[in-house]
């Protein structure tokens, strides 16, 4: 990370893992009626080490393993938050909302709304997200663009083990349901080695970190590539090549897609005049559609040059080249930067 | 063991010791490049990979009734089921070796296995292969055919909605359709009495009027029976039947899997059953000599080492190729031109 925060010097080092479990953890001490449920979140830890070491100290009670009925325990998290508790449930991979999508589209995205405001939905919802490890098109997607669609859901997209303590604190505590989507690849697990970014010096303390505030991960003054998640890291490994050929590129992180901070981008995009947008979804009725135009909207006299680097829309094949096709690497990020001129 | 030809034990055999020699030298294949820290993306197989060794009996005892027109639907585990139904061996391999004379050209991989000759697929959402299965046996009831559809889940996955919904469509239209539990006692880390609170699957049958029934060993012979009635109820007419059958997880949930959760005396119980070589015990009981079993297993062996060899040779897809098979028809539909009419309205 190249921006020089105002803070106090931080150097213990976590995975983007301990960093979530972190958050949570305290949460859990400080209030008694937050809980966690998913499938495999107690004596496993997570399948992709989300709870890692919460059943120890929380107990069953706390840590709840629940039957694989999304519909049920996420529908249910839907009612304790009604309720007034804070529960978090787990989707151990996002590709397996559509089980349970009528509690998440239809009772925990509206019921605020629908209520006039009289109820509200203090919940997380966690899910894993993206590919990389040739799990096809049923365990890769990433789904950013769906969650995002539907209003009444707040989402959030970690991209390192800084943002993911201080984004799941400010999860935790908002008094609507947040969608928290983690990459799996950014987790630091030991049987899915992470890229060197995530690892990140994390303050020991709780610190919050507001919705809609995107991060400049880079500064650069030729082009700006706006992205989130796994794909922060790509376009800094792009950002690091481009560098070499005379290009200048400024790397924006979202951290969260709702709301989404279109601020932030339009600075830079004033400055740079040029526009990339990185996704790891599917290109159309998605993340890169929904930037582009909020940038013409806004700012269209500064935009000289547009670029979508996303996955075609093609679900996800398993076999590893035609993987390696359809989900953008730097090489792509590059290409569609050196493509503006 | 009643109703059941010798013949019929040695097929089922065959089907057994081919699917355990296929899954010992996919785990060794899969194993490779990942050691000695594992990385699931690493090595020529990535992925996830869930063996089903231990599960044997119940792929062969139901799928023995089967012609090549009934439908099965499988879970994650699918191995042991789809050698039992006679998909290709062969281009089988070759999609999990994600290659591009694989039975889906690489676009699916292991846990998305589909051979139309056979009627076979599978999918890797939980419960979820349920439903088509009764919409094979709406299809058969429909056009009057007396083939059958039969649909495979694992114990963890009863408490899904999708198997409940189905069980009650299926009773409600009398479809042919058998929805078989595969009861390893364990979904990836959690017991079934963490999730459930009754006893057995089967019983589950009993909300929605259907015969349910449990085999509490995975016997291959006493599935096959059970199978069999079942089979012949959904072909006769008479409707779904829900059976269970007790199997054992012999590895972890999937490659990699540490087990930490796991008793050692459960993981060590579940080695020590072991089907096959039960089924070996009747064969000889029935006069089938060693000699003929020893036959029966190399050349399943001889089998799979040449599927697999095969597979390893086949060219890896084109990363173009990853852009086709979205639709088969182009996004125009069947047509990329209509018809020039002049539409009349009312009065204007
Ligand atoms: C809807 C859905 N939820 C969760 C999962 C993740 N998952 C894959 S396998 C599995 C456990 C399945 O257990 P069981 O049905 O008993 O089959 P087994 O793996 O033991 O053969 C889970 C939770 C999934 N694939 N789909």
């Amino acid at each position: 990370m190249s921006q020089e925060r105002q803070r106090p010097a931080v150097e213990r080092e976590l995975t983007m893992s301990r960093a979530v479990v972190e958050a949570i953890a305290e949460e859990m001490r400080d209030n008694e009626e937050v809980f966690y449920m998913g499938e495999d979140v107690a004596d496993y830890g997570g399948i992709f080490d989300s709870t890692e070491g919460l059943l120890d100290e929380f107990g069953h009670d706390r840590v709840m393993d629940v039957p694989i009925s999304e519909t049920a325990y996420l529908g249910a998290a839907v009612g304790a938050a009604q309720e007034g508790m804070r529960p978090i449930a787990e989707l151990m991979f996002v590709d397996f909302f559509g089980v349970a999508m009528d509690q998440i589209y239809n009772q925990m995205a509206k019921n605020t709304y629908m209520s006039g405001g009289a109820v509200n939905v203090p919940m997380v919802l966690t899910a894993a997200v993206g590919g990389t490890y040739n799990d096809a098109a049923q365990h890769s997607q990433t789904l950013y663009g769906t969650f995002a669609h539907m209003p009444g859901m707040k989402v959030v997209v970690p991209s390192t083990a800084y943002e993911a303590k201080g984004l799941m604190h400010n999860a935790i505590r908002d008094d609507d349901p947040v969608v928290y989507m983690f990459h799996k690849r950014l987790m630091g697990i030991g049987w899915m080695p992470a890229p060197q970014g995530p690892k990140t010096p994390v303050p020991e303390e709780d610190y919050t970190i507001p919705f809609g505030s995107a991060d400049i991960k880079r500064e650069g003054s030729d082009v700006t590539v706006v992205t989130l998640g796994l794909h922060v890291h790509r376009a800094l490994d792009a950002a690091a090549e481009l560098e070499d050929d005379g290009h200048d590129v400024e790397v924006i992180d979202l951290r969260s897609l709702v709301p989404l901070d279109t601020e932030t981008i339009i600075e830079s995009v004033e400055k740079t005049g040029s526009l990339v947008v990185v996704d790891e979804d599917y290109r159309s009725y998605g993340v890169t559609g929904e930037i582009v135009a909020s940038v013409a909207e806004e700012s269209l006299a500064d935009l000289d040059a547009v670029e979508r680097v996303a996955v075609p829309d093609v679900p996800i094949p398993y076999s590893r080249p035609m993987e390696n096709e359809v989900i953008p690497d730097s090489k792509d990020i590059e290409d569609a930067v050196k493509a503006l001129e | 063991m009643a109703n059941i030809s010798t013949r019929q034990l040695k097929s089922m055999y065959d089907d057994m010791v081919t699917a355990r020699y296929y899954e010992e030298r996919l785990q060794e294949e899969y194993m490779e490049g990942k050691q000695p820290a594992f990385d699931i993306s690493a090595g020529p197989l990535p992925g996830e990979l869930h063996l089903a060794a231990g599960h044997e009996a119940s792929g062969a005892g139901v799928c023995e009734h089967l012609r090549d027109d009934d439908t099965v639907t499988a879970p994650h585990r699918p191995h042991h089921i789809a050698i039992a139904k006679g998909v290709d061996l062969k281009r089988m391999t070759a999609e999990i070796f994600g290659r591009e004379t694989g039975l889906s050209r690489g676009k699916g991989g292991h846990m998305h296995l589909f051979d139309t000759d056979v009627n076979f697929a599978c999918s890797g959402i939980i419960a979820e292969g349920c439903p088509p299965a009764a919409g094979a046996g709406l299809a058969a009831k429909k056009r009057n055919d007396d083939s059958v559809a039969v649909a495979y889940l694992g114990e963890g996955a009863i408490d899904q909605g999708a198997f409940l919904e189905s069980l009650n469509f299926a009773a409600v239209r009398d479809l042919p359709v058998v929805f078989v539990i595969e009861d390893n006692d364990w979904a990836i880390s959690m017991p079934k009495d963490r999730v459930t609170d009754v006893e057995n699957g089967s019983q589950r049958a009993s909300g929605f009027d259907m015969p349910g029934v449990r085999v509490n060993h995975d016997d291959a012979v006493a599935i096959h029976e059970a199978a069999g009635k079942a089979i012949g109820r959904a072909r006769d007419r008479n409707g779904p039947t829900l059976i269970e059958v007790q199997v054992h997880r012999r590895m972890g949930h999937f490659m990699g899997d540490p087990e930490t959760y796991r008793p050692e005396e459960d993981q060590e119980a579940a080695t020590q059953r072991d089907s096959i070589e039960r089924l070996a015990e009747d064969l000889r009981a029935r006069g089938v000599d060693s000699a003929t079993l020893d036959d029966i297993e190399s050349e399943a062996h001889d089998r799979v080492d040449e599927a697999i060899e095969w597979a390893k040779d086949q060219p890896q897809p084109d990363p173009a190729q990853a852009h086709e098979d979205v639709f088969v028809n182009p996004p125009s539909g069947v047509t990329d031109s209509e018809p020039q009419y002049e539409l009349k309205r009312g009065d204007d």
